[in-house]
């Protein structure tokens, strides 16, 4: 009886993954019906390209969701390591494109790092921390650049290249994509071959038997917010680098995009559960949805009733597949 | 070099208002098992987490091979090779069983994780235990029984030399039992120590040949297995003839108050019919995961059932909430009253208060005052030692917490009481003040039903006995027929089958 | 049942001066009269009747909301999108009048749309248990802002104040006192004794300190969630309604960050995020003062970005002192309790 659940179990699970490959291949086959450019070598191009911000992002989030907890900020500090490391370049400190990314990485870590302090030492809500940030970080902007862009004409030349070229793949890959992926090969390999991912997954699952497995929740709380806010700064560069610009408000309501992505990958809000392949489809969907509405004559003011929406069949689909299988394992017990 | 692989002497323990442990002694050989025995709250658990490192003793000390050590967290007791596999099962539900036994210890080369060997050397550890699922298995989908076979998997892979179970065969069959002794003689045998704690004095007589028994924080003596007799076993755990704990008073019983019929619940109980009437009280008892609590929750409206029919006073009645069922005059006591009887940062007022609030309300508005002297007649009624009913509830001892949650349900109305383990960590002076006041409510016309795992309880009080074993009523017996070896057999039949000691 | 060993149990209790000053409420009046105090010495007008309560109606308006939202704080739970829920009141308000319905109609569609907007988030959490109010909120924050926005898109609707008992709801005076006072103080009242008054207010304190015990003594919890979730709605309709009497027009987005304001709000004012714990009386106290601070802030020319930046700051602040005052006791606890039986 309990080999036939296990199965079972292991089906559903492994399932959740392929059965958003289905329903991703299926929108795009839906939406190539109504717009047959979609489809299009230069058209899915393009929407990874766009999309690579969110894509990206996404996997900061995911960590930070793993171990149960959250972090609404991350657009935030996006926006603020992706503003000062424009403003360092706008104002000559550098001009090499990877000095650029590493500063903004690094302000990034920082952001995340405070986040994590608070939430560990302080033991504050990571709601509430990160609802507090949220708005510091973006305050901090909007300070920081004195309300103004870093314009176009403001950055150096190679750097407005970067977004657009393929010089990291020699040609092959569009360099912010190739960045994504490299990001989620590496996080791929963390997560399951590295004592710190399948920490993550225990903490996530149950945190009082890691704590009495020696496991230091708090060091490694600590480190999850340093690397989602190590994201959010990444992110921030690409951002600039596909706009050639900075602007203060940039990024905002990038949270819930990577909250969607991670919901719909089968991430689970209580943590422990969730794989880097669903959050990448789940990201994908994301970006499908983004590029192909305007595409079939979605208006884009209605991109954000719909992610809220998805949002919230999402989890309410997940609560309802949680219920059948709970009560399929009830009768299979044979009471 | 001392004889003994682990003692500790003069252990002291002591929680806020509670003295937990006075001054044990305790002493194990190396490749011995040894139990532990005990009533509920005589401190077998408390002195298991002193030995793990869970919680510190105030005074006494501990002794590895002779030399003292101290342990600061759970972590030191594991690094000295002492392994605890609990009762509630902590383990990583959504991680695989390989994971479960090496997490905090896996097989790393260069940083990264060797899947294929760990779970190959799991295996063999599940081979050992003669596990029949793979290491690769979700621990979710796992029995209890299973789970608690990749915990003794985790001690073994952790070279654990002393190995504490706590009440191991308590969710398990007889069948599962019986594979349990094996494992536990094996380990023996490759020169594990271990430390058992159990009720079941057959565990006891089947494994050990040393029993140590504690009562009420006291340490009362150790003993030869093959030298001392159940009666004197007994003797030693409860302190006194049996008979005279309770005050069971002679009640003529009265109307029927609840008939259930043949009320399922998928997964959980099947077919259970029983009655309860006025002045009766019906214990209800089996091993742990029989369905008892599932069934008195269905009773209450907390949980929903599939089928079958709820009569009281001969009438039929649904019952889909707590409320319904409180209208009704059914009053419930948790098993866990910290968690489910009691809110631990409010007063004993409030708390008693708070099913019956809009009854001392005048159109909403809470009236304080009658609350409280409502409060207060109640909580001296039952005899709660505190000075004020502004107390928290949360500084009161395990006895005194417990006569607030029976003063609570006596706010109420009541024509039927289900009561879930009442004596459970309650010390004996409580102990007996509950089985009075159980004796007196029942001489008043209320019906009660009584859960417990205790035999002398169940024993002791119930005019009649039910027993359930996997969901499903095994036995019915009344108070003269009813004897320990019956109840027992009854608890661990499957189905119909009798499996016979 | 008399008394088994002749003990009495004493019924009432007796209060004592320490406890008064000790308590939270009092540190944050002594916040509040540092807030005045700084906020005269910028202005000299300040301290002028008519023009402090200028100041104060201009927070009032979002300062309602938190008055249901201690209810859902002291509940344990918490609620991400009243910002969402007044944009798309609002909004629904400017359209309706704008297609020719009499303003009375669209106020009452701003209402209906407040109300409806919170019963969602209540049918959504009562229904499906298992999911916590911060995602559903959180989607809900998106989903409703994002549906103001479908309607109005990136354009105003405007014109509000042409019919004039719509203007003077927010603008009128009893004399001196903006009749938006008036309403706010009634409301403050009405929330407040309903909390610590009645039984109601008593379930919610049950609920948020334990809910599984709550259940058991026949607290109906899912009924008393659904009805704070609805009233949160109800009272950021009665804030778009204001918002749109006070500025005339509507965007869909207006009124970001009223969530963080609202939290901030309950929070300063003594009632933990954990649930359970803390009074009415604060949260009144500290939307004075957190309104009067940004007020100042507004004097010295700090702009709306760097005022929120410092909301946020404060609520980190005001959350993590109680935290770290008792860590050392809750330590100690953790790690009794992690991982074993019993």
């Amino acid at each position: 009886m309990q080999i036939k659940t296990k199965n079972l179990l292991k089906k559903l699970r492994s399932s959740r993954e392929l059965s958003l490959l289905l329903v991703l291949v299926f929108l795009c086959l839906l939406i190539q019906l109504r717009n047959s450019s979609f489809l299009t070598p230069k058209t899915i191009g393009d929407m990874l390209k766009n999309y690579s911000t969110t894509i990206t992002l996404s996997l900061g989030m995911m960590s930070v969701l793993l171990i149960g907890g959250i972090d609404i900020s991350v657009a935030s500090s996006l926006a603020f390591s992706g503003m000062c490391a424009s403003l360092m370049m706008r104002d000559n400190v550098y001009s090499s494109t990877l000095v650029m990314f590493l500063v903004s990485i690094g302000i990034g870590f920082c952001c995340g790092m405070l986040v994590g302090l608070v939430v560990t030492k302080g033991k504050v809500l990571p709601i509430i921390a990160t609802l507090g940030f949220m708005n510091i970080f973006r305050g901090a902007t909007y300070i920081v650049s004195g309300s103004r862009w870093v314009s176009a004409y403001q950055f150096q030349s190679a750097f407005k290249q970067f977004a657009q070229s393929k010089t990291l793949t020699f040609g092959l890959i569009n360099n912010l994509v190739f960045i994504t992926l490299v990001c989620y090969a590496v996080f791929f390999v963390i997560m399951k071959w590295t004592r710190f991912g399948r920490r993550i997954y225990a903490i996530g699952s149950n945190p009082e038997a890691a704590a009495v497995s020696g496991i230091n929740i708090s060091r490694i709380q600590f480190l999850v917010y340093s690397i989602a806010g190590a994201f959010a700064g990444l992110t921030g560069a690409m951002y600039t680098a596909l706009y050639a610009s900075a602007q203060s408000d940039m990024g905002m309501g990038m949270e819930m995009d990577v909250i969607a992505a991670c919901v719909i990958g089968g991430v689970s809000l209580s943590g422990g559960q969730g794989s880097v392949t669903g959050v990448f489809l789940g990201a994908l969907t994301m970006a499908v949805i983004g590029k192909a509405l305007p595409l079939i004559g979605v208006s884009q003011f209605w991109q954000t009733a719909i992610k809220g929406a998805i949002i919230l069949a999402a989890i309410i689909i997940n609560v309802l597949t949680q219920r059948a299988m709970v009560k399929n394992a009830l009768k299979e017990r044979d009471i | 070099m001392s004889e003994y692989i682990l003692e500790l002497s003069g252990i002291t323990k002591i929680f806020p208002g509670v003295k937990a442990l006075d001054r044990v002694d305790f002493q194990l050989k190396a490749g011995e098992i040894h139990a532990l025995m005990g009533e509920n709250g005589a401190g077998k658990s408390t002195f298991i987490k002193i030995i793990t490192g869970v919680h510190h003793a105030e005074e006494g000390e501990i002794f590895l091979d002779g030399k003292k050590v101290e342990f600061k967290s759970p972590l030191d007791a594991q690094r000295a090779g002492i392994a605890a596999i609990y009762q509630h099962v902590t383990s990583y539900p959504h991680l695989s069983v390989t994971e479960n036994i090496f997490m905090g210890h896996e097989d790393v080369k260069k940083g990264f994780i060797q899947w294929k060997d760990m779970h190959k050397k799991a295996d063999v550890l599940l081979g050992q235990l003669n596990a029949e699922f793979p290491s690769t298995a979700l621990m979710s989908s796992l029995s209890v029984a299973q789970q608690q076979m990749v915990e003794i998997a985790k001690a073994l892979s952790m070279d654990a030399r002393i190995i504490i179970m706590d009440e191991p065969t308590a969710a398990l069959t007889k069948r599962e039992s019986e594979e349990l002794y094996r494992i536990t003689k094996k380990l023996r045998d490759n020169g594990k120590s271990i430390i058992f704690i159990s009720h079941r004095l057959e565990d006891m007589y089947q494994l050990a040949s040393v029993v140590t028994v504690l009562r009420d924080s006291h340490y009362i003596g150790t003993y030869d297995v093959s030298e001392i007799t159940p009666p004197e076993l007994i003797k030693a755990m409860v302190g006194r003839e049996i008979k005279e704990l309770f005050p069971k008073p002679d009640v003529t019983i009265g109307e029927e108050v609840l008939r259930v019929e043949h009320l399922s619940r998928t997964g959980y109980f099947k077919d259970v019919s029983f009655h309860v009437s006025a002045g009766e009280i019906v214990g209800f008892t089996g091993l742990v995961g029989a369905g008892r609590t599932e069934v008195i929750q269905t009773l209450f409206g907390i949980e929903r059932y599939n089928s079958g029919t709820i009569f009281l006073g001969g009438k039929k009645a649904v019952i889909r909430k707590p409320q319904d069922a409180m209208r009704r005059g059914i009053g419930l006591l948790t098993e866990d009253r910290q968690e489910c009887g009691l809110i631990l940062d409010w007063g004993i007022g409030k708390n008693i208060t708070l099913p019956e609030v809009k009854k001392y309300a005048r159109h909403h508005v809470t009236n304080e005052k009658s609350e409280n002297e409502a409060a207060r007649k109640l909580a001296e009624g039952v005899d709660v030692k505190a000075l004020t009913v502004f107390d928290l509830v949360s500084s009161l001892s395990g006895g005194n917490q417990q006569k607030v949650v029976v003063a609570k349900a006596l706010g109420s109305e009541l024509k039927l009481l289900i009561m879930d383990e009442p004596t459970k960590g309650v010390d004996v002076g409580a102990k007996a003040a509950i089985y009075e006041i159980m004796g007196d409510l029942a001489k008043q016309g209320l019906a009660i039903i009584m859960i417990s795992s205790e035999m002398p309880e169940i024993l002791g009080m119930s005019d009649r006995v039910y027993v359930m074993c996997d969901g499903r009523i095994t036995g019915e017996l009344s108070r003269a027929e009813a004897t320990q070896e019956k109840i027992l057999e009854r608890a661990m039949v499957k189905h119909g089958h009798a499996v016979h000691a | 049942m008399p008394t088994k060993s002749g003990r009495t149990i004493a019924a009432t209790k007796e209060k004592s001066l320490k406890s008064v000053f000790l308590r939270w409420e009092f540190l944050l009046i002594l916040l509040f009269l540092i807030v005045n105090i700084m906020n005269a010495s910028i202005s000299k007008n300040y301290l002028n009747a008519t023009n402090l309560f200028t100041a104060i109606s201009t927070f009032l308006v979002k300062g309602f909301i938190a008055f249901p939202m201690a209810y859902i704080l002291v509940l344990g739970d918490i609620d991400l999108s009243v910002g969402s829920t007044v944009a798309l009141s609002a909004t629904l308000l400017g359209v309706s009048y704008n297609a020719g319905l009499p303003m009375g109609a669209a106020v009452g569609i701003a209402l209906l749309c407040g109300t409806l907007c919170g019963f969602l988030n209540g049918i959504i959490l009562t229904k499906f248990t298992e999911l916590a109010a911060m995602i559903v909120t959180l989607g809900t924050m998106t989903l409703y802002r994002g549906i103001a926005e479908m309607i109005l898109g990136s354009q105003s609707t405007g014109g509000l104040q042409n019919v004039t008992w719509f203007y003077d709801l927010y603008y009128a005076r009893l004399g001196t006192v903006p009749y938006i006072f008036i309403v706010f103080c009634v409301l403050a009242v009405a929330f407040g004794f309903i909390l610590h008054k009645t039984t109601f207010g008593r379930y919610i304190y049950a609920i948020g300190n334990n809910r599984l015990a709550a259940r058991y003594a026949g607290v109906p919890v899912q009924r008393v969630r659904l009805i704070c979730f609805t009233l949160v709605g109800l009272i950021c309709g009665i804030s778009s309604i204001y918002y749109a009497s006070w500025m005339g027009t509507v965007r869909y987005d207006i009124a970001t960050g009223y969530e963080l304001e609202a939290i901030s709000m309950v929070v300063l004012g003594g009632i933990s995020t954990a649930g359970g714990k803390g009074n009415f009386p604060g949260t009144v106290i500290s939307i004075f003062t957190i309104g009067l601070l940004k007020y100042g802030l507004g004097l010295i020319n700090v702009n709306s970005q760097t005022i929120l930046m410092i909301i946020g700051a404060i609520l980190i602040i005001v959350v993590t002192i109680p935290n770290l005052r008792f860590r050392k006791h809750t330590e100690k606890h953790a790690l009794a309790s992690s991982g074993t039986a019993q």
